[in-house]
């Protein structure tokens, strides 16, 4: 044996090398050669600020999981571009009977599945029946909130009885009845959302298993979904990226790009760093300190127009926020172009009321309360409430789309309701689940920060959500608002609801549970090279728009 | 040897018994409930009941813990609450990432290191032992998190010279078999692959390694410091054999002992620092995953995952026992 072997250190470390290079190269490499010769309009990077929860949308309700459902799946409805208000999607068309509770869809003949399946009226009535047929394992708010909020109830469970869908009807292959038990008028609004694509009935009969002890973690949910969107699903590296593939065969606009890349990155600046750097093409989610600066550098920032709400709210719990002179008080010491421009993207508006301008229900003809101190000061000695000490509960660590900001928006606040007079004591709790448990489950808190980004164009949305029941945010029964909110829930129609929900908005400011602030502008960033982005207030946004270069 | 590994094995049980009762105590022990971190704003009370059933988090205290120790017995660590995927795959998938990271932290730490300490016992009382010393110093103070915001902030956010955040580039079509990116890149021959992931280790494994490297700087040279006056040293001296051979034969081989324990202990606390370097560069690995969990309240995640990193923390340090014997012929294990 050579001499510089005897030493059992040495005779390891060549056995190591030897073995490195021998495994060099002894792994096929997977990458499809064809596609660097091929003309193609290359790969879309984008960032988001988490990864999917799964490739099922009917089991998400988060805005990343919808951001990739979104572009493998498509609804009966979707939106007219850069807004919230229902178009034709996969129906070309609908109507609605007088009562509301029947809607006929006309269908587009010219749509495939994405594994070659026919989409047709049989499809969507697979889809409705797989969605009320859920098992009561899956009939939790994590797996199914949208249909279990939307929809009341399945076909079995606690819920049952309150269940609004009765059936569904293949009248012909291009023509589907949904019949409900009770009027649902945002029902076709709610169509457009990811939950309520439609999904191939043969993929989901082959991989899926709704029974399975968690649906989110069946094959057909991680690694075959189908839908007839522009872009079939490639493959899910949890931890690295999703890939998509641009769908040849789609019925629409053919994607420019050839695949679709979405990464996950939690933190805004690095966010903003990695497309500095060229790592990405694009991100969600801006951080407003990051714009101006994203702009020097000659990247492009797209605005999304507001479908968001942030407000004061305002515990009635809590002494002396129960009188509403304290909180007429409060909304007339508040400056809200002061705390928009403090804290807040460029091109945020203030708000008027609890929901934004695109919604129906919303009215110019509510109360409003002009920033005045003095008259703030004159009607907290009328309620002897001079110098009150008042919790004031704000998040730390996070940012919102409505909240971009928000310790800059209570350092503001804080100052303007000092100038008038109250004491304020704050209290800082860490977003998750610190500060939402502390003010939606408890009565220990005082005003606080918080908004709503709506989910599909439904006064309901928001006001249902705010003040449908008594809740331990607001700490108030006002039991003619809570019912007033139940029958327009009821009504059949749109048009029957506007009305009944401007009198609601006029009630809400009135009764003045809470101030709202403003509606914050969330902000997307690309590299110059990107075209074609549509932001949508819902975040509609299908890539198949988009080019490079 | 045998004898010894099957004992340190044996021992292994009982500590990991007593760590998952403290775990399941401890995670529950945390302020916040999972049901409301799973629901967000969208809660409701009785959305969040709904939660708590399927869940069995409504069930007392020790009814839970029975079903936990029974699951496990079964080889059942549980599913994530937020994704559902079983915690043993959510594991898997991540820890070649970290111990990626760790091991080129720890290699940086250990090729830098023992040289420099070495180098700085040599001349001790001179100006390169002043200025290792005095940065070793620096090293062990300065936070992880604090390092790792540094470095991005300076050599990818303003130089832009490396990058800030992944393991690789999303725009490289990578062959991924281990998920060790740079193993794979060498085993498929997808060289701008390997490259790319190597260049993404870089700031992490600075990062993570520092506080490492300064400890074995500071270990290596008192051990080397000792070791140099002993009088076989002088003897070898004195019988003329090359200052290289005196170094290497008998200053290193016996300075290293107390070094290799120094590793094998650095190599399990790197996990720790693991968690806030891949937060910091979104590296995807346990750590980050860990940190994400911690804020979900994901008590499977929380439970599996340090249980997991309790069971490797032990067996590195069995393999740093075993390697006594290697440098040094007179300690035998078993």
């Amino acid at each position: 044996m050579p001499a510089f072997l005897k030493s059992p250190l040495r005779r390891g470390t060549a056995v190591l090398a030897i073995a490195a290079l021998a495994l060099t190269g002894c792994a096929q490499s997977e990458r499809d050669d064809s596609s660097e010769s091929s003309e193609g309009g290359g790969t879309f990077v984008f960032a988001g600020s988490a990864e999917p929860v799964a490739l099922d949308p009917f089991f998400a309700s988060d805005g990343e999981t919808f951001r990739v459902s979104r572009q493998i799946f498509e609804g009966l409805v979707g939106t007219k571009p850069g807004t919230a208000d229902p178009a034709p999607l996969l129906a070309t068309d609908w109507s609605v009977s007088d009562d509301g509770l029947t809607y006929t869809f006309t269908l587009r003949d010219d749509v495939k599945f994405q594994d070659d399946s026919d989409f047709d009226a049989e499809a969507v009535c697979f889809n409705f029946d797989r969605w009320y047929n859920m098992p009561e394992s899956a009939q939790t708010d994590d797996l199914t909130y949208y249909y279990a909020t939307l929809f009341r109830g399945f076909k079995t469970g606690p819920r049952a009885d309150e269940a609004i869908y009765d059936s569904c009807s293949a009248d012909s292959p291009t023509e589907a009845t949904i019949t409900l038990k009770k009027p649902f008028a945002g029902f076709l609004a709610a169509m457009s959302m990811p939950a309520f694509s439609m999904q191939s009935p043969t993929a989901l009969e082959e991989y899926q298993d709704d029974a399975a002890s968690n649906p989110r973690t069946t094959e057909y949910s991680t690694a075959h979904p189908v839908g007839t969107g522009p872009f079939t699903f490639g493959k899910w590296e949890r931890g690295k990226q999703v890939t998509l593939e641009a769908n040849a065969d789609y019925w629409g606009e053919k994607p420019a790009i050839d695949q679709a890349v979405i990464v996950a990155i939690d933190d805004p600046k690095a966010r903003a760093a990695a497309l500095a750097n060229g790592e990405i093409d694009g991100f969600d989610l801006v951080g407003p300190a990051d714009i101006a600066s994203l702009e020097d550098q000659g990247f492009q920032i797209e605005n999304r127009d507001p479908f968001n709400v942030l407000y004061l709210g305002m515990n009635q719990k809590v002494k002396p926020l129960d009188d509403p002179l304290v909180r007429q008080a409060i909304a007339h010491a508040l400056d809200k172009d002061g705390i928009v421009n403090a804290s807040m993207p460029e091109g945020t508006e203030t708000a008027l009321e609890f929901v934004p301008p695109t919604v129906t229900g919303y009215t110019e003809d509510v109360t409003t309360y002009e920033y005045d101190p003095d008259k703030a000061r004159q009607l907290l000695e009328q309620a002897g409430a001079v110098g009150a000490t008042i919790e004031f509960n704000y998040p730390t660590g996070v940012s919102r789309p409505y909240m971009p900001q928000p310790e800059d928006t209570f350092n503001v606040i804080r100052s303007q309701l000092e100038a008038v007079g109250l004491k304020v004591k704050p209290t800082a709790d860490q977003w998750d689940p610190d500060y939402l448990e502390k003010i939606q489950g408890t009565a220990k808190h005082g005003i606080h920060l918080l908004g709503w980004t709506g989910d599909y164009n439904d006064t309901d949305n928001f006001l249902g959500v705010f003040f449908g029941t008594p809740t331990a945010e607001w700490g108030f029964t006002n039991q003619k608002l809570f019912d007033d909110l139940k029958e327009a829930r009821g009504l059949p129609t749109v048009e029957e609801q506007k009305p009944v929900y401007e009198k609601i908005n006029q009630e809400v400011m009135d009764y003045l549970p809470g101030v709202p602030l403003a509606h914050p502008v969330p902000s997307l960033a690309f590299s110059p090279d990107v075209q074609g982005y549509q932001p949508s207030p819902v975040q509609d946004e299908v890539w198949n728009t988009i080019s490079i270069g | 040897m045998l004898r010894f590994v099957l004992r340190r094995l044996a021992q292994m049980v009982p500590v990991l018994v007593g760590l998952s009762l403290l775990l399941f105590a401890w995670v529950r022990a945390l302020p916040g409930d999972p049901a409301r971190a799973l629901l967000g704003e969208r809660a409701t009370p009785e959305g969040l009941a709904r939660v708590n059933e399927a869940y069995g988090f409504d069930q007392p205290v020790l009814a839970q813990y029975f079903i936990y120790v029974k699951a496990l017995l079964q080889g059942d660590f549980g599913a994530s609450i937020q994704t559902g995927q079983p915690v043993m795959d959510s594991f898997l998938e991540r820890f070649p990432a970290t111990i990626e990271l760790g091991l080129t932290a720890l290699l940086l730490a250990v090729v830098v290191g023992v040289p420099l300490g070495y180098l700085a016992a040599r001349h001790q009382g001179r100006l390169l032992d002043t200025v290792v010393v005095s940065g070793s110093l620096l090293g062990v103070v300065t936070p992880v998190f604090f390092l790792a915001i540094l470095l991005k902030l300076v050599f990818a956010d303003t130089l832009h010279w490396l990058p800030t955040a992944l393991r690789q580039n999303p725009r490289i079509d990578a062959t991924h078999i281990t998920n060790f990116y740079v193993l794979d890149g060498l085993l498929t021959q997808e060289w701008d692959a390997a490259w790319d992931a190597m260049v993404h280790l870089v700031l992490p494994a600075i990062a993570l390694g520092t506080i490492p490297l300064a400890i074995i700087v500071r270990i290596t040279r008192a051990s080397v410091a000792e070791v140099m006056h002993e009088d076989y040293v002088r003897t070898a001296e004195a019988k003329g054999l090359a200052a290289s051979t005196i170094s290497r034969r008998h200053v290193l081989r016996n300075a290293l002992l107390p070094v290799v324990t120094t590793i094998g202990l650095q190599a399990g606390l790197l996990f720790a620092g693991a968690v806030l370097t891949e937060t910091v560069f979104a590296f995807n690995g346990i750590g980050q995953y860990l940190f994400e969990a911690i804020g979900r309240r994901d008590y499977p995640v929380l439970q599996g995952f340090i249980l997991f990193i309790a069971i490797v923390y032990s067996l590195i340090n069995l393999l740093v026992d075993l390697s006594y014997g290697l440098i040094d012929p007179r300690v035998r294990t078993g």
